[in-house]
């Protein structure tokens, strides 16, 4: 548990140490100013934090600088991973054990977990895929994976080769065929061969595209004529590197397809991922991983303390 | 989501109405507005600021136009400013023969599929492109550029067993020259730009091709991010051009003002579909409209003539002048409307409408006016005045509907058959008055169309 802990902080502090080079002056003993506020604002507003969120941080940090003067850098920067970690509150996803929990299944039905992954072209829903699988697999438990992309060129070969690198079990066809009846092969075999989890990764499609997003629908209808209760975790795989244009493309997933988390990958760059702030605002969707890398262990369980202190330089 | 910066301008502006000149003072709500317009369309921060100063200077001392409100006003003076500065530069690659071009960015930005739209670009213009796979650590990279390199029917190598990148360009090069290729293009894998190992690998790989054009694909979508990528690559690869992806989702696409203004590199091409064909080079003013959030609706005139049947529409228009528009025309009229794609995205492309939300049943709406007309037989569709009380029950019945909505579609078409006869017989003000009376009727109040 420490090791993934460790994970977790090492691939933030390195996402971080550009936004605490910029704040290290501003975060340190020294007082706060005028022109530390300002480049405070900048600092938030370069984090993708949005308007919302860094006007309502801006605010508790200049309210307390009016009452004192004096406030330190430091004091600051836990008013600000406070007001954040309010935002954030129950925004992580109800994991147990580094596993997402299966919604509760109707009394009577058997059969695998069933995650979808969906989102935009690029997002990472193929690689995380892959490293779900992976955590899924460390913890014991046995996993089927789909590959329902059938669209982009080599997106099968691609979920193939890390099937076999990682010795995960693969249901896929080729690329052109149905995606739809992909998915159910899939979920029969994962009944039929007792798998605890089934993880569909699917083509990705830009929200703004409505034949695809009836595609989307067509998955979900098959999967449920075999199990009705499926899919049971319908996860957003959202880019931590895109600004605004993520909350609109949760919100059109959502309201076409009912999500029920997010997965925000590439967050080991210098992108602090502020735009899924913005997301949960207004979608409540909880947050269940964070991509931090290629590696299959660079995926782990979503903290908001830890999010919220790493993004202020706090240890 | 937003509303359109000149609604907002203009309310910002309401007390500049016979003010003489634009000062400091008097615009300083307004250039409010525009700042939160461009950051709320991800232009990353410290560009906003540079931006509004230039504008502000732009406007100071302006006289305020006559006859144009002066939130328009402003909004010209920022379009055209924005156009001059994402226009800067030429979109033309370079002459350099064999053109050597080398693919950068970010982990799914769209490499590997630009490299093969802009392949076949120029392969359609004459030209013989060749592509050689550099990304030699997502699996099965090598087979996506492969396949799209069929596709394309292009040259392509590769060498799966090394992961020396590059000594695979070098390779390459030298397969694409006995080729007799004359671009040669090279896909690289995404990598982070704090990622030093990698960059250091593509700052190799640049050397060693030395080529004439280094790209820097980026998502359009892309957040405040942008600036750090664009610093570190342009230091690293000197980059010469820009290609911005996604555009066919509704992004702002204010990353690329970012991009641009930090590294001063245009912007040459924009990537708008998964289709290798659907890619396109730049426009400044199309992105500049996009940014501002006032629609673009060059993009959906564009995309209404790739659409519609030129001819179609020609005899379409005919058949309204001369008033015998059918049920059957106007059926087939909303079906090449539906082309466009959905009512939402539609009404995106359009100035001012790109935060209006339809109401939900907007486009069940029109799925429902379709399948009575489809119940309906030829010779109803065409003679609707035959349509007694057990047609209107079958038709009813067959569409799923209540009669009560055949008898309003029909209703709201004999209205449009009356507004065309008048037009005939030249009495468009009158039409103008009967429009006035009609607004408001219809599922989402299109014109005086009836369910649209």
């Amino acid at each position: 548990m420490f090791g993934l802990f460790k994970k977790f902080k090492d691939g933030l502090s390195k996402t971080f140490t550009a936004i605490g080079d910029k704040t290290r002056g501003l975060f340190g003993g020294r007082k706060i100013d005028a022109a530390s506020l300002d480049e405070l604002e900048e600092a938030l507003y370069t984090a993708d934090f949005g308007v919302e969120t860094t006007e309502e941080i801006l605010a508790e940090i200049k309210t307390a600088y009016r009452k004192d003067p004096e406030l330190k850098g430091r004091r600051a920067a836990e008013i600000g991973a406070n007001v954040l970690t309010r935002v954030l509150t129950g925004s992580e996803a109800e994991l147990r054990d580094g596993l997402p929990v299966p919604a509760a299944l109707p009394a009577g039905e058997t059969g695998p977990t069933v995650i979808i992954m969906i989102g935009v072209n690029g997002s990472g829903k193929t690689t995380t895929t892959a490293k779900l699988a992976w955590l899924l697999k460390q913890r014991g438990k046995s996993v089927l994976v789909a590959a329902a992309d059938t669209f982009r060129a080599a997106a099968v070969e691609q979920l193939k080769s890390w099937a076999t690198r990682l010795d995960i079990e693969i249901v896929a066809s080729h690329t052109g065929a149905d995606s739809a009846a992909l998915a159910f092969d899939a979920l029969q075999a994962a009944k039929s061969r007792g798998h605890d989890y089934l993880i569909i990764d699917t083509a990705g499609r830009l929200h703004t595209k409505s034949n695809l997003m009836e595609e989307l629908a067509k998955i979900r209808r098959v999967l449920q004529k075999l199990q009705p209760s499926a899919p049971h975790h319908s996860w957003l795989v959202v880019d931590g590197s895109l600004g605004s244009n993520s909350i609109e493309q949760a919100r059109v997933f959502h309201k076409n397809f009912g999500l029920t988390g997010l997965v925000v990958t590439k967050l080991d760059g210098t992108s602090r991922g502020g735009a899924v702030v913005g997301i949960w605002r207004e979608l409540k969707l909880p947050i269940a991983y964070v991509g931090l890398g290629e590696q299959p262990d660079d995926l782990q369980p979503f903290e908001a303390d830890n999010y919220a202190r790493a993004v202020f330089g706090l240890e | 989501m937003f509303e359109s910066l000149t609604d907002k301008l203009s309310s910002a502006l309401r007390n500049l109405r016979g003010v003489g000149k634009l000062s400091e003072e008097n615009m300083a709500d307004a250039l409010k507005e525009v700042r939160a317009a461009l950051l709320s369309a991800d232009v990353h921060f410290k560009v906003v600021r540079e931006f509004i100063e230039r504008v502000q200077t732009a406007c100071i001392g302006q006289e305020v136009l006559k006859g144009v409100a002066p939130g328009q006003q402003i909004v010209k003076i920022i379009h055209d400013e924005l156009v001059r500065l994402l226009g800067e530069g030429t979109t033309d690659l370079s002459p350099g023969r064999p053109l050597k071009v080398l693919m950068v960015g970010l982990h799914g930005s769209g490499k590997t599929t630009s490299t093969a739209k802009l392949a076949r670009l120029l392969k359609k213009r004459g030209m013989h492109p060749f592509a050689v796979a550099c990304d030699v650590y997502r699996p099965a990279a090598i087979d996506q550029l492969e396949i799209l390199s069929k596709n394309e029917e292009i040259g392509f190598y590769c060498d799966r067993a090394s992961k020396d990148v590059p000594a695979i360009g070098a390779a390459g090069l030298a397969a694409a020259k006995a080729a007799n290729a004359d671009v040669i293009l090279f896909d690289t894998a995404g990598r982070l730009q704090i990622d030093h190992d990698l960059i250091e690998e593509v700052r190799l790989l640049r050397e060693r091709v030395q080529p004439d054009e280094v790209l820097l694909v980026a998502d359009g979508a892309l957040g405040q991010e942008a600036v750090n990528v664009a610093k570190t690559f342009h230091d690293a690869l000197r980059l010469t051009g820009l290609i911005l992806t996604k555009l066919d989702g509704d992004a702002r696409g204010g990353a690329a003002l970012s991009i641009k203004s930090i590294t001063g590199v245009p912007i040459k091409f924009v990537g708008t579909g998964e289709k290798t064909s659907e890619f396109d080079t730049f426009h400044p003013d199309r992105l500049a409209s996009r940014i501002l959030g006032m629609g673009d609706v060059v993009s959906l005139v564009e995309k209404a003539q790739e659409v519609i049947d030129q001819k179609e529409a020609e005899k379409m228009a005919e058949k309204m002048r001369k008033a015998d528009f059918t049920l059957e025309d106007f059926l087939a009229q909303m079906q090449q409307i539906k082309k466009l794609g959905s009512m939402q995205s539609i009404m995106g492309m359009m100035p001012g409408m790109s935060g209006v939300e339809l109401p939900d049943d907007a486009e069940k709406q029109m799925k429902r006016t379709e399948a009575i007309i489809q119940s309906m037989t030829i010779q109803e569709r065409q003679k609707p005045d035959i349509l007694n009380g057990s047609r209107r029950m079958r038709i009813a019945n067959g569409a799923g509907v209540k009669v009560l909505e055949v008898n309003q579609l029909l209703k709201q078409f004999q209205q449009m058959q009356k507004m065309m006869k008048m037009f005939k017989g030249g009495g468009a003000r009158k039409m103008m008055r009967q429009l006035k009376g009609m607004k408001g009727m219809g599922g989402g109040g299109f014109g005086g169309f009836p369910g649209m």
